[in-house]
């Protein structure tokens, strides 16, 4: 049951810096456990983040094993006009999970 | 753009401090890193390794001209040292990142910033992890 | 658990059997949250950056899923949980009439399920039912814990007590030798919290996921080297209900986070 949580500000004005935050259900199976008899627990991680403007990238993240379960990133953009961002996650075993939020800009 | 941690036969359960020297140079190759205008926001005592929240913020005017390319995160005693990167631009008003980090044990942390110029720019953290992480058994 | 566990509670056994365990005065009883690094107790208190939430979410569409051989959601009878649910979770475990012993709200959920939707339970720890109670229990966050007010708990509230104080295992220690008794000190570097069960089912850093007060049970038994009852067990439902009687007042957190 994938889910995500993104806080983007609803409405910002033009040339205003915002946060967006962004947490995402997902195990993050290092790859370095083991079962009780000695199998490893194959790597299972989001590996990479992304974040379109209106279709432009303005923010990318590479993930590994290191980045904690249930992946949270927070990131800064320009407001710059309204619209939409479109977030994307993209991991082991065929992972990939969309989001979107819009913004008003005035 | 990122090489590849060479792989090893015999599964390391500890990164060694050159593990951590190769990957940074996968980075930044042969230039010259400076200490300086990069800021490793981490709690020098975390109560559980396998959940360390993190802010990396660079002092950067973030103008087309003069902005924060990439920012990439190291380690020092994980089973491998690669922790994220990010890749910022022009377009992100300040360059400055949070997330949530595992840590295997009481370790450094590097945070090396790539500007616009073509410089790198590195901050380091002293962490003290009392629960390890990733490396637990699975119950 | 690490062996450092092992030495220095075998220190405090001895040094607690000329303790009287007695209850936490009103006054003095904390949440875990005070426990907690200021950064821990931030992850708590943003709803966009609790990963307990991400279960609430999924708990809101089960909420209204259809299920069952009646071909019923939660929904249907309960309509928005935001006015059926508040309150509920303030006030469990309770006493279910028909079973003439209290339940959990986990166990109401999927006597809901068996009842209403001729649904199968869901299997303890599953992200089904972690998601639904956490959901419900989100429902009465900051409200004041009344668990037990209900006269016929009475003996299922002493029944708890006994169980929190019994000595067990190979260490020989009882709960209230802790978290009565030792709450202001430490163990291997963990802080000794008083042990109420004010925020879950919680997220803990520890299992990187949400989970139950009876795995969190079940963890502590087990760490005291006794053997730990099965998930459901009435031991179980009996502490949890001591549990929350005991800190009666204190404001519901659910989702919490903890290390």
């Amino acid at each position: 049951m994938a889910s995500a949580l993104i806080n983007v500000p609803r409405k910002a004005k033009r040339g205003e810096i915002i946060e967006i935050k962004t947490l995402m259900s997902h195990i993050m199976e290092t790859g370095y456990r083991h079962t009780s008899t000695g199998e490893v627990v194959p790597r299972d991680i989001i590996t990479s983040f992304s974040c379109r403007y209106n279709g432009t990238e303005i923010f990318r993240a590479d993930l590994f094993p290191a980045i904690a379960a249930n992946p949270f990133i927070t990131f800064f953009t320009v407001a710059t006009e309204s619209g939409k961002f479109d977030f994307e996650w993209i991991g082991d075993r065929g992972f990939t999970e969309t989001a979107s939020a819009s913004i008003t800009v005035e | 753009m990122m090489g590849v941690v060479p792989v090893v036969t015999l599964r390391p359960v500890e990164a060694t401090p050159a593990m951590l020297a190769a990957a940074v140079r996968n980075v930044v190759g042969e230039a010259v890193v400076r200490t300086g205008k990069i800021k490793l926001d981490i709690p020098p005592l975390v109560e559980n390794g396998n959940t360390v929240p993190m802010t990396v913020s660079v002092s950067s005017p973030m103008t087309p001209d003069d902005f924060v390319r990439s920012i990439h995160v190291f380690n020092e005693k994980n089973p491998q040292p690669n922790v994220g990167n990010y890749y910022l631009g022009p377009r992100a008003g300040r360059a400055q990142i949070s997330t949530r980090i595992r840590l295997a044990d009481s370790q450094k942390v590097v945070a090396i910033a790539r500007l616009s110029d073509g410089s790198f720019w590195s901050a380091t953290a002293d962490v003290v992890v009392t629960l390890a992480a990733c490396t637990d058994e699975v119950i | 658990m690490r062996p450092a566990c092992t030495i220095v509670m075998a220190v405090l056994l001895i040094a607690a059997s000329f303790a009287r365990a007695d209850e936490i005065p009103p006054g003095e009883r904390r949440s875990g949250f005070t426990f907690m690094t200021p950064e821990t107790q931030a992850m708590q208190d943003d709803d966009t950056a609790n990963p307990g939430m991400l279960f609430v979410l999924d708990g809101e569409t089960l909420w209204k899923n259809k299920a069952g051989a009646a071909g019923k959601a939660c929904a249907d009878c309960h309509d928005d949980a935001r006015t059926s649910m508040k309150g509920v979770a303030a006030r469990y475990p309770a006493f279910d009439k028909a079973l003439g012993r209290p339940v959990d709200l986990e166990q109401r959920i999927n006597l809901c399920r068996a009842n209403h939707q001729q649904a199968a339970p869901l299997p303890y720890e599953s992200p089904e039912l972690l998601a639904l109670t956490a959901f419900v229990a989100r429902q009465s966050r900051n409200m004041p814990i009344i668990t037990g007010a209900d006269p016929q708990l009475a003996p299922f509230i002493a029944r708890g007590r006994e169980l929190f104080t019994q000595r067990q295992g190979q260490l020989n220690l009882g709960c209230a030798n802790c978290h009565d008794d030792n709450w202001d000190k430490h163990l291997a570097g963990s802080a000794i919290t008083q042990g109420h069960p004010t925020g879950y089912p919680l997220y803990r850093l520890e299992w990187q996921s949400l989970g139950s007060l009876q795995r969190r049970l079940r963890g502590c038994i087990a760490g005291i080297r006794a053997q730990p009852y099965d998930y459901g067990a009435p031991e179980l439902v009996e502490l949890e209900l001591y549990l929350m009687s005991r800190a009666r007042g204190m404001p519901i957190e659910t989702p919490a986070v903890r290390p």
